[in-house]
C-alpha cells in the first residue's frame, strides 16, 4: 500500500487554498479491515487526506526548504461515512503561516454536503531536528507531477506556478 | 479596551479550543502544562489563536522564552542564573516569577505558567 491519499489538486492558489479529489474504491484493501462486511473509508485516513491537501500547500509556501510535519488535529469532526464510489473534495485554506509552523483549516465533501473538518497544525523543521528527510526531490517532484500541481496551480496574482528545477 | 474579565473569557476559549480541556478546568490559577496538558506544539496553536482572536501579534520567543533558556550566557548547571533571571523579567514583566526563583531550574519553566500570565500577557499586548 502506498501513503496517498489524495488522486489530483483541482485547485492550488499559493499561499491562500487548494482543493484535492479522493476517490474511494471498493478496490482498496484498507476498506475492508475497518468493519468488515461494511466497507467505508476510515475517518483516521480522511484526516490524512486532509494533511496531504494542506501538506502540500504549505509546503509550497515556505518553497520546500523545510520539512513540514503534521504536528496537530485540532478539532476534528466529522458528519457521515465515505464509502465506496463516493468522491471526497478536500478544502484547505492556510489561516496563518510562521517560519515555525502553520495553522490550516481543511473541509471534506461528498456530492457538495459537508462530510468532515478539521483545524490541522503542521511544524516546519530544519534538517536535523529530528525528523529524517523526508523525500528525495526528484521523488517529490514527481508526485508533485502525478498531482497537477503544476497543471492548475496559480500564484496569489493568477499567473501559473513554475515548476521547480530540481 | 476590553476588560481583564472579557480578556480571560476570550483566553478560555483559546485554550478549550488548542488543548481539549473543559471550560471549568481554565481557571486563573490553573498551570498550562501541569493542569492543562500543554504540551509544545500546543503553544504554536495558542499563538495562533491568541493572535486572531485579540487582532494582536506574538513574535516569537515572547510568550515562551525559548532562546533565553537555552543560551550558555543565561543558563548554568541547567539553571537559569541571575543574569538570565533579569533577561527573563525584562522580557517578559507580565511573568510572576516569584515561583520559578525559588528553583530556576530551566525544566520548571513551562511548569510554572499560568492562565493569569497568559492573562496578564494579553493584557499588556492590548494597551492595559
Amino acid at each position: 500500500m502506498r501513503w496517498f491519499w489524495i488522486d489530483r489538486f483541482d485547485e492550488f492558489v499559493r499561499n491562500r487554498h487548494a482543493v484535492a479529489v479522493k476517490n474511494v474504491s471498493l478496490a482498496e484493501e484498507h476498506l475492508h479491515d475497518h468493519f468488515p462486511g461494511a466497507a467505508l473509508m476510515p475517518n483516521s485516513l480522511i484526516v490524512e487526506g486532509m494533511a496531504q491537501t494542506a501538506g502540500l500547500l504549505v509546503a509550497d509556501a515556505i518553497d520546500y526548504n523545510r520539512r513540514v510535519v503534521l504536528a496537530k488535529v485540532a478539532g476534528a469532526e466529522f458528519y457521515f461515512d465515505a464509502v465506496p464510489g463516493d468522491t471526497i473534495r478536500f478544502r484547505a485554506e492556510i489561516l496563518d503561516l510562521k517560519p515555525a509552523g502553520s495553522f490550516t483549516k481543511v473541509s471534506s465533501t461528498v456530492d457538495e454536503r459537508l462530510q468532515g473538518e478539521a483545524e490541522l497544525f503542521f511544524a516546519h523543521l530544519e534538517p536535523g531536528e529530528g525528523v529524517p528527510k523526508l523525500f528525495e526531490p526528484e521523488e517529490l517532484l514527481k508526485w508533485l507531477d502525478q498531482m497537477h500541481i503544476y497543471d492548475i496551480g496559480r500564484d496569489e496574482s493568477g499567473q501559473p506556478l513554475q515548476r521547480p528545477d530540481w | 479596551m476590553p476588560s481583564r474579565d472579557e480578556i480571560f473569557e476570550k483566553v478560555k476559549t483559546a485554550l478549550v479550543d488548542a488543548l481539549g480541556v473543559d471550560d471549568d478546568e481554565v481557571t486563573p490559577g490553573a498551570t498550562m502544562v501541569g493542569d492543562l496538558g500543554a504540551e509544545s506544539i500546543d503553544f504554536l496553536d495558542i499563538v495562533f489563536r491568541l493572535e486572531k482572536s485579540f487582532g494582536i501579534k506574538i513574535p516569537r520567543g515572547e510568550l515562551f522564552p525559548e532562546d533565553v533558556l537555552s543560551s550558555t550566557e543565561f543558563v548554568f548547571n541547567g539553571k537559569v542564573n541571575a543574569a538570565g533571571m533579569a533577561a527573563l523579567k525584562a522580557r517578559m514583566p507580565f511573568y510572576d516569577l516569584t515561583n520559578f526563583e525559588q528553583n530556576p531550574s530551566v525544566q520548571n519553566f513551562p511548569n510554572m505558567l499560568t492562565v493569569e500570565d497568559m492573562v496578564r500577557y494579553v493584557q499588556s499586548k492590548v494597551g492595559h
